[in-house]
């Protein structure tokens, strides 16, 4: 029964956990649910991959009716590797969340703290799945609006403003995608996404589809944060508490990555999209101005945090630069990069919910001479900070290895020489982190003890995962290239 | 308070109408225009006019916020309880057509379950969101992330229910 | 006059610009949700808008048969009420942060809130 019902369930459990888990009164008993929950979803994301890499695509559809007309969830090796980096960035988070939720927030909290974040999750793991473009819209918005809750329930004042300023920026960004997706409808007269592509071309010279392209294409990158839209998520992510940072980060912008190559590709079609609109160039330039602009104001940052937020800026851009490409090398650069970067940013931000834990800030100047302190946490720090340069042997090297191989592939060297030099940025902000950490001598008199073990084990799990994926590259290059060889319809 | 005599008769004699209608609407849906929400706002309206006139303190009286957040929870527990049955007895998630022994019967129970957990759910969140900003009580932000439970609801009920048409 | 004829489009790019504007240019936080009530309003206008079939009535099946009844597209409704929830949610969970924002700031003013931001920024820096 399960393995027929694989779709509804990886939603459905997470989405009637969430009232289950505000019922329950212990905001222990509501964190062992949370968790409990974060793993089955886990195993059944697992367990999907796997089926469609073995036996292709498959699809269920919801309440019995059939797919131009009901709703449709769609799974394919694009969005079960999606989905599995989102379930597995939850269940390695959670355990860690007890020490971290118990120190940041307060008590009467709590339960809805885990409330709300099995409600992310739920939206998150919705958008991937779903084949049905009105559904994406409704997904985004029940991610979004716990997101909204859950980073304004950070300590410092400043998360209730960064909270609001990411509410009004993201609004605006679901507005626009339901403009598009209403112009699509009125094109076509079908929601499905599969209905949608083989629709579309017919109506594709008429202004409604391009405008309907244009806002949906402004409304995604307001959500996935390339630069110029970007202004909502450095606040957002060095103000949220420690535990909520580390999972949005991994995961919520890279789901609207999703949603991007879902409608570009599938949907209008590379054609359209890179034909008739000139996406190419657009993604190219904002790409690589993104890259150095938020990794040059990365390096002026105090707050780690919102270092480690600028950086995640730049990263997007990495990843967009892969889509700009248009090419399955390009795109597997793109795909493999949304699961190195949730690796490496998720360690990365654990391991300042860790310090956080510790010292109460993650401020540089209060992090002098931590690397002592906390020898655990902070080489932890510096393996995932390694990969996040591109070091070879970490995860960083591999994504970059084929993006640059993807660059040289188009003839676009000066575009490869950009990203070799971008690296060098990615150097300076995490020396100046590990500079602080180990070279500089802090107030010995102030005892630090070193992390409890449930926020290391989580850490290093990630930490081993980007140093195992550095070098056994076989489970995401092959999954990202197929993945890649779907989207752009070759083979299969 | 004589000054408000006026307004306490007038709410007395509105605030059963107002239910009796949100009941109507509730359980008229599934023939005519109406359903969960429509109906779960307006059952939630009577809560609120009745907390203007007769004090907050009075209105929490009637439905304490312990029990308002079960409700929230209960509401979504039987959308999703249908959907899961409706999987158990063989069909797929939120198949109506199982539920009962032909397929006309099932849609017909499946909907007006569904349609009660969402109008619950609805009505409990309305009044919640008004305790909150009119007590200003301690911990506000959370009723939303209930409001925002309902999305998921309507949207499977939307599609399902308009989409047969 | 044809572009009478899509008065209701007007409409809808107008209230949707005037939202828009209002969320961009007014410094007060709850004139910026107030303003983007105004643009999610706009758009409901225009799922509703591409609902309206010419001559068609409500999608209720009469008595005596549906023979040769024309009936407006219910979908694009029953979409826009699943946004009208979202934005109800929304509306909701913007104001109750701007009364938090009040209670820790003392001002929904945008410039004034940012004044104390920076100001504490500064201060921590000199201790």
């Amino acid at each position: 029964m399960i393995a027929a019902h694989l779709p509804a369930l990886q939603i459905a459990i997470p989405l009637i956990a969430a009232p289950i888990c505000l019922l329950l009164r212990r905001e222990s008993l509501a964190w062992a649910w949370a968790t409990f929950i974060s793993w089955v979803v886990f195993a059944l994301a697992w367990m999907m991959l796997e089926k469609t890499l073995t036996g292709g695509a498959f699809n269920y559809e919801l309440g019995g009716w059939e797919a131009p007309w009901g709703i449709e969830y769609q799974v394919d090796a694009v969005n079960a590797f999606i989905l599995l980096i989102v379930a597995a960035i939850g269940a390695i988070v959670m355990p860690y969340a007890r020490a971290s939720v118990n120190r940041e927030i307060p008590e009467h909290k709590r339960g809805l703290f885990y409330t709300a974040y099995l409600l992310c999750l739920t939206g998150l793991l919705g958008i991937t799945i779903t084949g049905d473009a009105f559904n994406v819209f409704v997904f985004l918005e029940v991610s979004s609006l716990s997101s909204y809750a859950l980073i304004a329930m950070g300590r410092d004042p400043k998360a209730l403003t960064a909270a609001f300023q990411y509410l009004i920026m993201g609004t605006i960004g679901a507005t626009f995608i339901l403009i598009g997706i209403g112009l699509m409808y009125q094109m076509t007269g079908t929601l499905n996404m599969a209905d949608l592509a083989k629709r579309l071309p017919a109506v594709e010279d008429s202004r409604p589809v391009l405008a309907a392209f244009a806002f949906f294409i402004v409304g995604v990158c307001l959500k996935l944060a390339l630069f110029p839209l970007h202004l909502w998520l450095p606040n957002a992510y060095a103000y949220a508490p420690s535990v909520v940072t580390a999972f949005l980060a991994a995961t919520a912008t890279k789901v609207s990555v999703y949603v991007l190559y879902r409608f570009v590709f599938t949907i209008f079609g590379q054609s359209f999209s890179f034909d008739v609109i000139p996406l190419e160039s657009i993604l190219l330039v904002l790409s690589l101005a993104g890259i150095f602009a938020a990794s040059t104001v990365a390096i002026f940052q105090t707050n780690v945090k919102r270092l480690l937020a600028y950086s995640s800026v730049a990263q997007i851009g990495y990843i967009m630069l892969g889509v700009a490409l248009v090419t399955v090398a390009g795109l597997t650069a793109s795909i493999l990069h949304i699961f190195n970067h949730a690796i490496m940013k998720g360690a990365l931000f654990l391991c300042m919910g860790a310090v956080y834990y510790q010292i109460g800030s993650v401020k540089i100047e209060d992090m002098n001479g931590i690397g002592k302190k906390m020898p655990f946490t902070m080489f932890a720090f510096v393996i995932a900070g390694l990969g996040l340069i591109g070091v070879p042997l970490t995860v960083g090297f591999i994504s970059k290895w084929y993006l640059i191989t993807a660059v040289l592939e188009r003839g676009w060297w000066p575009v490869a020489v950009l990203i070799l030099l971008s690296s060098l940025l990615a150097v300076i902000y995490i020396w100046r982190v590990v500079e602080a950490a180990y070279f500089k001598s802090g107030d010995d008199e102030v005892v630090v003890e070193e992390a409890p073990l449930s926020m290391l084990i989580p850490i290093y799990v990630l930490t081993g995962a980007s140093v195992y994926f550095g070098i056994e590259t076989s489970l995401p290059v092959e999954t990202a290239a197929e993945a890649a060889r779907q989207l752009l319809g070759i083979g299969g | 308070m004589r000054h408000h005599l006026v307004l306490r008769v007038v709410a007395k004699l509105l605030i059963p109408l107002i239910m009796l209608f949100a009941l109507y609407v509730q359980f008229h849906g599934d023939y005519g225009p109406g359903g969960g929400f429509q109906a779960g706002v307006i059952f939630g309206s009577a809560f609120i006019l009745y907390a203007l006139i007769f004090g907050l303190e009075n209105a929490e009286k009637v439905v304490p916020s312990a029990y308002l957040i079960a409700l929230v929870s209960a509401g979504l527990l039987l959308y999703a309880g249908v959907g899961f049955a409706a999987m158990y007895l063989g069909g797929n998630f939120l198949d109506y057509g199982v539920l009962a022994g032909d397929f006309i019967a099932g849609q017909h129970l499946g909907i007006l379950l569904v349609e009660l957990g969402v109008g619950i759910t609805v009505a409990a969140v309305m009044i919640v969101i008004f305790f909150a900003f009119a007590g200003r009580g301690e911990g506000d932000d959370e009723e939303e992330d209930d409001a925002a439970n309902d999305a998921d609801p309507v949207q499977d009920l939307a599609s399902d229910s308009s989409r047969k048409a | 006059m044809a572009w009478l004829g899509h008065f209701n489009y007007w409409i809808f790019v107008f209230l949707m610009m005037a939202g828009f504007y209002t969320v961009i240019a007014r410094g007060n936080l709850i004139k910026k949700i107030v303003g983007l009530n105004i643009f999610q309003t706009s758009v409901f206008l225009l799922y509703i808008t591409m609902g309206k079939v010419a001559g068609g009535t409500a999608p209720i099946v009469p008595e005596g048969g549906s023979e040769g009844v024309v009936y407006s597209n219910p979908i694009p409704h029953v979409l826009i009420l699943t946004a009208i929830v979202v934005g109800v949610a929304t509306t909701a969970l913007g104001l109750a942060l701007i009364v938090r924002i009040n209670e820790a700031y003392g001002t929904i003013e945008e410039d004034e809130i940012q004044d104390i931001e920076e100001s504490g920024d500064k201060k921590e820096r000199a201790t």
